[in-house]
């Protein structure tokens, strides 16, 4: 396995992943790193198991076996992600931040305390909500301590209101930035699609998280939308620092603004590097073009031509 | 003239009291799609806290003036009721969530049925009674005749307007509103923003456990007596309020309250007491027929 990585320091190492599922081994032995401050794309494939990895990187399902390990604040030794994984406990400060083993927080948790957030394939905005206490809600967790647990507001303390002013400029200055400032008050589900997507980027953003998960933000996007997306996740890893893994199959979005890929066949890894080195590697483009196995040396044979 | 305002004050005074009760019914159903069969006994189980404390307060500091007296049984009911609702969720639901759907509903049936029993044994199978607090009221000339407006009617529909109002702050502009709402609609989603879905649901079980000891304290001023069956009818005309404005929808259920409060107060005065119940109930069933989802529901379309 090539590991060309041009990555420097990692903000999430998975390793040994599995995920079976009765007799089904969707995800096979998987170890790969996200990267600090770039944008990394899981590609592969419909039924590699992208979706699989995410949903354990989210506490949606418990992984079989494996580690996956999220480094906060800066790049930890070592040594501390051994503590923690032999003492019973979940995460552990350090001096440059903490370590948290994601396999062991409850989903609330991986999102409050661990800080990744993610998004859907299929849109799950609160419909009911309008656009902006869409993103008002996302951050609950500072939001609902620094409000005194919602009983100051009843009483009016000007401390509850200055937590919400800060909350709904927060809210209003994402609004700007995915440009739909005039739309504040609406129904989320009244959006157009191509809005709401970039609603739901939005609103994982207002959580504050160090890694944001994408899965297939580009999906269902006309190509000047797609361009969008791209200049938003662009100006997420550069402005914001936000660290990203995505999974998508525009190849458009993928090669143009991914860092660093990891390409995913039948729950294993086939392939891992830069966006040079995955357009150029026979086994990805077997796994794309369906060449059965047999076959691929004779395309890497042709390939090398 | 005056006896039809004379009925509609008594309506809305009753209705007051099924609107507080309702609300919990609706809470709950919508954030975790359960009925709290046992909230009407968590009502009763009010109504007794209250009883107590009253009497504690009364023996204890006498003279207090009654306002002061009131006041305080109300904070203290809230408090322990609250408490009781947050130990029934924990032992009784919490631990079936996940499972099939009509678990947590068998559940509360043997939760109201404990409710029931453990009154019985530790407070005797007896009415239990306080003599009258705050009697009296104003007397208005109206047209030829005159309506009463006793003090305990204005006591119970000032306090519900103004729970209310704070009731409907807290869910639609604070963080816990906010979060109980985003619940409501995805729990898995707001689990993933970082929101503590179990605290969120134990924390709508205790407002709605408080809002039915304010009906509790009111009932307890309103008629001065209880026994431990009186969770069940209250409890059903409560959940009716629930369904009939739309189960899910907080104003709803304090529009269903009123309606059921009013139809019944009606009903009694220029048809017959006997068959009030049935009066109330079949307005429901005709209420169902034409709009299945209640007066404000919003119909549950099926997520695809």
């Amino acid at each position: 396995m090539s590991a060309s990585s041009p990555s420097s320091e990692p903000i999430l190492r998975v390793e040994h992943l599995t995920m079976r599922f009765g007799g089904l081994i969707a995800v096979n032995d998987l170890s790969f790193d996200v990267a600090r401050g770039q944008i990394t794309a899981l590609i592969g494939p419909n039924g590699a198991g992208k979706t699989t990895v995410f949903n354990c990187i989210t506490g949606f399902y418990k992984p079989t076996a494996g580690r996956m390990a999220l480094f906060s604040g800066g790049v930890q030794t070592d040594h501390a992600v051994e503590t923690v994984t032999n003492s019973p406990r979940s995460y552990r400060r350090t001096a440059k931040g903490a370590v948290f083993l994601l396999e062991r927080l409850a989903d609330s948790e991986i999102a409050a305390r661990a800080k990744v957030a993610r998004t859907f394939q299929n849109i799950r905005l609160f419909t009911g909500m309008t656009v902006l206490e869409n993103l008002i809600v996302a951050q609950h967790n500072w939001l609902n301590r620094a409000s005194g647990y919602s009983l100051l507001g009843i009483i009016g303390a000007p401390s509850f209101r200055k937590a919400e002013a800060q909350a709904v400029d927060l809210a209003v200055a994402w609004l700007d930035r995915i440009g739909l400032t005039g739309r504040a008050d609406d129904p989320a589900g009244a959006l157009p699609y191509g809005d709401q997507r970039r609603l739901e980027i939005a609103r994982a953003m207002c959580t504050g998280p160090v890694l944001l998960c994408l899965d297939e933000p580009a999906a269902g996007l006309n190509p000047r939308e797609s361009a969008e997306l791209n200049e938003l996740l662009l100006s997420i890893r550069d402005g914001n620092g936000t660290s990203i893994l995505l999974i998508e199959h525009d190849m458009s979005v993928v090669m143009e603004i991914s860092d660093h890929i990891v390409v995913l066949e039948y729950g294993t890894k086939i392939s891992d590097g830069t966006p040079d080195h995955i357009r150029n590697d026979p086994k990805v483009i077997a796994a794309y073009l369906g060449v059965e196995d047999e076959e691929v040396g004779e395309t890497e044979a042709e390939l090398e031509k | 003239m005056d006896y039809f305002l004379q009925q509609l004050i008594n309506g809305l005074t009753l209705g007051s009291v099924y609107g507080l009760i309702a609300i919990g019914y609706t809470m709950v159903y919508g954030i975790i799609g359960m009925i709290n069969f046992a909230h009407g006994d968590v009502f009763m189980l009010s109504v007794f806290i209250a009883l107590i404390i009253f009497l504690l307060i009364s023996s204890l500091v006498g003279g207090l003036a009654i306002a002061v007296a009131l006041i305080l049984v109300l904070i203290f009911a809230m408090a322990l009721t609250a408490l009781w609702s947050w130990a029934i969720e924990r032992i009784a639901y919490r631990p079936l969530r996940g499972s099939f759907r009509l678990a947590p509903l068998i559940s509360a049936i043997g939760m109201s049925i404990f409710l029931i029993n453990f009154v019985q044994l530790v407070q005797g199978p007896r009415n239990k009674s306080l003599p009258p607090i705050l009697d009296g009221g104003f007397v208005i000339p109206v047209g030829d005749g005159n309506i009463t407006l006793a003090y305990k009617q204005i006591l119970i529909i000032v306090t519900t307007a103004v729970l209310l109002a704070a009731f409907w702050f807290v869910v639609q502009k604070t963080p816990l509103g906010r979060a109980q709402r985003a619940c409501e609609q995805d729990r898995k989603m707001a689990a993933l923003l970082g929101i503590d879905v179990d605290r969120t649901i134990s924390l709508t079980f205790v407002m709605g456990a408080a809002l039915a000891a304010v009906a509790g304290v009111l009932f307890m001023v309103q008629y001065g007596v209880v026994s431990f069956s009186d969770g069940f009818v209250p409890g059903i005309k409560a959940f009716t309020a629930a369904v009939l404005g739309g189960i899910g929808s907080l104003p709803g259920a304090v529009i269903g309250g009123l309606l059921i409060g009013l139809i019944e107060v009606f009903w009694s005065a220029y048809f017959s007491i006997d068959y009030k119940d049935v009066a109330a109930f079949s307005i429901l069933a005709i209420t169902l027929i034409f709009m299945p989802s209640g007066l404000l529901g919003k119909p549950d379309v099926e997520k695809v």
